[in-house]
């Protein structure tokens, strides 16, 4: 690595559109919402920007404060799935064939790659009260039906669709769904550095594979899986459309309000606090995984 | 079980073993059965779209023939071009320069390089409202100008991930390789062009391939960028998602989903003959 | 030896990878008490064979029995069996005395008596007193010896090694391959070591199987396998040798002639037993000959059963305690010739392109059958 003086003409030749382009398009865009969360609507367009906290006063509000909440239960508890489920599959992948691992892993890619819009809309035609899963839910529901009318038994009420679409359970199924990859492949990147024969040697050393995965794998493989979590948790505490499209009244998050204030209420300062928090919560998760990382490093 | 196995299962053949291979299996099932329905029925001839009522390609001429899926499709499209191209170029000089050199807020730098990645997309979306808001960004420019704060927005959040995937290939360059080529009489320019640059490009490929495709996605940042005039594909079908499920939009999106898989193939396409070459 | 009671019992294992067989029909009774060396290049299946010992891989064909038991649908935690594996394996997250405890906390043995055995085990290989130590705080032969006790102080009927010494660097390896010997010899449990290096197999072990392809090319003793290869592999793979391919012309119970075209008539004081067919190969160590300046006699004055040959020194390299010479015989072949380097002034001080005649002893050359 170079000091940047010594070839002035090479540094600024790189640095200067980057740079340029992130105070521009990125630093000042952000700067500006700062600006507005400390400000108060006057007239229809016009901010004035008074240096007030009344925005992230009202942020506490218990209102808010109950939606913020349930972001964060709505995140975790995508995330711990993301993890119950994830975490087999990336062991999986981690101990198959080498002739299979990059098919396995181009499997969980290719979705990660596909329109997250689309993966939501092909989810909420498969649990439409028409859908395939009620379609098929009603008939397993008709046959035990007939099997128990058969064996002379009463048999069982009609089949009333179940409402899988616009309620909690939704907005979780759906941002698993949508958040199974990003937690899939850091897990599998640590399994797949770690070496093999530490597993081995546990089995040796008489322990079976339950334990070997509690007491070895799983506190080896810590960095990976808090990254995984902190990857998952992070886009699923600001998601928008899966609770705009899948959840019901009840179910907004913090992203459905933020873009109420914005498009519809038209409360831009209130949306820019809300905006800000949010964004701290972000930094603040990310920041304590940079610091976790940086003492794993230092103590190496 | 003995039936299907003709070698024992090891120890550490974890993948082997039934109820691994079952949850894969559901597990993958669960990521794709609803794609794959949606694929199926957007060739059903049938408006109601749950029973199989025959094979049938109108719904993509359906598609085509609705003027404003198709701009919004070639909006799309125009907007992933120009993004990927400048992302590249940004995104490159962004690499080299955190990979070459030393310099004073180096990881100030490098901390709002990793922003665009680590923020909420609802946070990135309101902050380009805002900002082309207050600019008052005109928005009734000519084609392909009107695409330009959805286009600026887009390279926002691209570049650092080219930065990102050419930063990780430069870690693997053997600094020797350009001393060589300096050695051999050629100069900083002449060993960047000739030496640095071509190691580069595995990762420049990789890294356009991905500013393209998480443009082409993108939802929520365009869906606070765009007007009227400058409806994305996205965006477009968001807004028919939230009227209704209709074969239409079935097509609309089976669409898109080979278009990522084209994507997809064309980059691990790229990757082998870059490595078959390097 | 021969009444002691095999351990470990091998009998015609196969193990097979898709189509390629990495073990082939393998048969080895490992005794008690035994240092057994399985010795071999990269890819001779000797882990393979190893692994299947421990349970991590299991035999295509054939039985493995250990201490009488058939291993087959035992687990590896289930053996009776530990290992030291090449890359140590050392739980990085726990202290060296919790990497040394681990095996004893799961059979479930007590507290107080886990602490006894987890520091006599860290005595044993001189790492007394490191306990609270993380791995990454030690170096490479610590790690080793962590490795080891880990094995230990399960008191298993045997103990596996994966090529143990190959991460050391070549000192340590040396203090090393006495240390292991002499801690094998102390603690009475019979190691079975995986190695590609003669040098180290030979310091160490009771016994070798040198193994090639996925066969036992020959087991036997070390000196057995230094002076009494079994087939050109084996000579060629322990030590240095020179072979030459020649026709057996005379074979009496006390002499024997073989006539080899690149070195000539070499004339052997014992008889060949087992030859079926007239094509031998010649095998000679380079410190079996001896190196003169020319005599004045020439090769067909030398009286009968004489072994002669005559050359010139086309390289040497001076490796301190010897030095190795590569002489151009009269045939065009080459031959290779060490001599000790006995003083600090060598009276004798050969050099490049010196004409030299070479005699070796009737008892020196191995005739090879194969």
């Amino acid at each position: 690595m170079q000091d940047w003086n010594r070839q002035k003409p090479a540094f600024l030749a790189l640095a200067t559109a980057p740079v340029l382009w992130l105070l521009a398009f990125f630093i000042l865009p952000l700067g500006i919402v700062w600006l507005y969360s400390f400000g108060r609507n006057v007239g229809l367009t016009d901010i004035d920007i008074s240096g007030t906290f009344a925005n992230y006063a009202r942020a506490l509000e218990p209102l808010y404060l109950e939606i913020f909440g349930k972001s964060v239960a709505v995140a975790a508890l995508t995330t711990l799935l993301c993890l119950v489920i994830g975490f087999p599959v990336a062991l999986a992948i981690t101990f198959a064939q080498p002739k299979w691992r990059p098919w396995l892993l181009l499997a969980v890619m290719l979705p990660f790659w596909t329109n997250l819009l689309i993966r939501t809309y092909a989810l909420i035609t498969v649990l439409r009260t028409q859908g395939y899963v009620n379609k098929s839910l009603g008939f397993l529901w008709d046959q035990a039906s007939s099997v128990k009318a058969f064996l002379g038994l009463a048999p069982l009420p009609t089949w009333e669709p179940l409402e899988l679409l616009y309620n909690n359970f939704a907005v979780i199924l759906g941002l698993v769904y949508v958040h199974l990859p990003f937690m899939v492949l850091p897990l599998y990147a640590a399994l797949d550095r770690m070496d093999k024969s530490l597993i081995e040697a546990s089995l040796d050393l008489g322990a079976g594979h339950l334990r070997t995965i509690t007491r070895i794998v799983a506190p080896l493989a810590a960095p990976g899986i808090i990254s995984g979590v902190i990857i998952t948790f992070v886009p699923a505490l600001g998601a928008y459309l899966t609770p705009d499209l899948m959840g019901g009244p009840d179910s907004q998050m913090i992203a459905n309000v933020i873009e109420r204030q914005f498009k519809r209420a038209n409360d831009w300062p209130f949306g820019a606090a809300l905006s800000f928090l949010l964004m701290y919560a972000t930094f603040m998760l990310i920041a304590l995984q940079a610091l976790r990382t940086r003492k794993i490093e230092a103590r190496q | 079980m003995t039936l299907f196995k003709r070698t024992p299962i090891a120890p550490l053949d974890y993948t082997r073993r039934l109820w691994m291979r079952a949850w894969v299996g559901a597990t993958l099932f669960f990521l794709y059965a609803p794609l794959l329905v949606l694929i199926a029925f957007s060739f059903n001839d049938s408006s109601r779209n749950i029973v199989w009522r025959g094979f049938t390609f109108k719904y993509y001429g359906k598609v085509f023939e609705n003027d404003a899926l198709v701009t919004a499709l070639g909006n799309s499209l125009t907007i992933a071009f120009l993004a990927t191209l400048f992302s590249i170029v940004l995104g490159t000089l962004a690499a080299v320069l955190l990979w070459r050199f030393r310099f004073p807020l180096k990881a100030g730098l490098e901390g709002v390089m990793s922003l665009p990645i680590v923020v909420p997309e609802i946070c990135m979306g309101v902050a380009m409202l805002v900002f082309f808001a207050r600019l008052d960004w005109p928005s009734d420019l000519p084609w392909p100008l009107n695409l330009s704060a959805i286009t600026i927005a887009h390279i926002t959040f691209c570049f650092p991930f080219v930065t990102m995937v050419v930063r990780a290939r430069l870690a693997g360059f053997n600094k020797e390789q350009e001393e060589a080529a300096k050695d051999l009489g050629a100069s900083d320019w002449q060993a960047f062009r000739d030496v640095l640059l071509p190691h580069m490009k595995p990762g420049i490929i990789a890294g356009a391939l991905l500013a393209f495709t998480l443009s082409l996605d993108d939802f929520v940042i365009t869906f606070f960028t765009s007007g009227p005039n400058t409806i994305t594909f996205p965006v477009k079908v968001y807004s028919m998602v939230r009227f209704s499920v209709t074969p239409e939009v079935n097509a609309a999106s089976a669409l898109l989903i080979f278009l990522t898989i084209l994507l997809t193939t064309v980059a691990l396409k790229l990757q082998d003959f870059s490595k078959a070459t390097a | 030896m021969s009444d002691k009671q095999p351990v470990i019992s091998i009998r015609n294992v196969t193990k097979r990878f898709g189509n390629m067989v990495a073990v082939d029909n393998v048969s080895i009774d490992i005794l008690e008490g035994e240092f057994f060396v399985l010795l071999g290049p990269s890819g001779c299946g000797k882990t393979t064979l190893l692994r299947m010992i421990a349970g991590f891989e299991l035999p295509s064909e054939g039985q493995i029995l250990i201490g009488g038991q058939d291993m087959a649908g035992v687990a590896p935690n289930r053996r009776p069996v530990n290992m030291v594996f090449q890359s140590y394996a050392v739980f990085p997250h726990m202290t060296v005395a919790d990497n040394v405890a681990y095996g004893l906390k799961i059979a479930g043995i007590e507290k107080s008596e886990i602490r006894h055995r987890v520091n006599e085990a860290l005595e044993l290989v001189s790492l007394g007193g490191l306990g609270t130590r993380m791995p990454d705080q030690l170096s490479g032969g610590q790690r080793q010896r962590v490795a080891l006790a880990r094995g230990l102080v399960m008191r298993p009927k045997v103990l596996l090694l994966d090529e143990p010494l190959s991460a050391l660097d070549a000192k340590l390896r040396a203090q090393m391959q006495f240390e292991l010997a002499e801690l094998q010899d102390n603690v009475g449990i019979t190691f079975v070591t995986v190695t590609h290096d003669q040098d180290e197999a030979l310091s160490m072990a009771c016994r070798i199987a040198v193994m090639n392809k996925g066969d036992v090319a020959q087991m036997a003793v070390p000196a057995d396998l230094y002076e009494h290869p079994a087939n050109r592999f084996v000579a060629d793979f322990i030590g240095s040798v020179n072979i030459f391919e020649g026709k057996l012309t005379l074979d009496e119970p006390e002499r024997a002639e073989v006539n080899c075209p690149g070195l000539g008539r070499v004339y052997l004081n014992h008889g060949v037993t087992g030859a079926h067919e007239t094509t031998v190969w010649v095998a000679i160590r380079p410190e079996k000959i001896t190196m003169t300046a020319p005599g004045k006699a020439k090769a067909k004055d030398s009286p009968a059963g004489t072994n002669i040959a005559h050359g010139q020194i086309k390289g040497m390299s001076y490796l301190g305690d010897i030095t190795l010479y590569d002489v151009r015989l009269e045939t065009g072949e080459s031959l290779r010739v060490s001599r000790p380097n006995l003083s600090r002034w060598d009276q004798e001080d050969f050099q490049w392109d010196d004409k030299v005649s070479l005699h070796w002893h009737p008892s020196s050359p191995i005739v090879l059958l194969s």
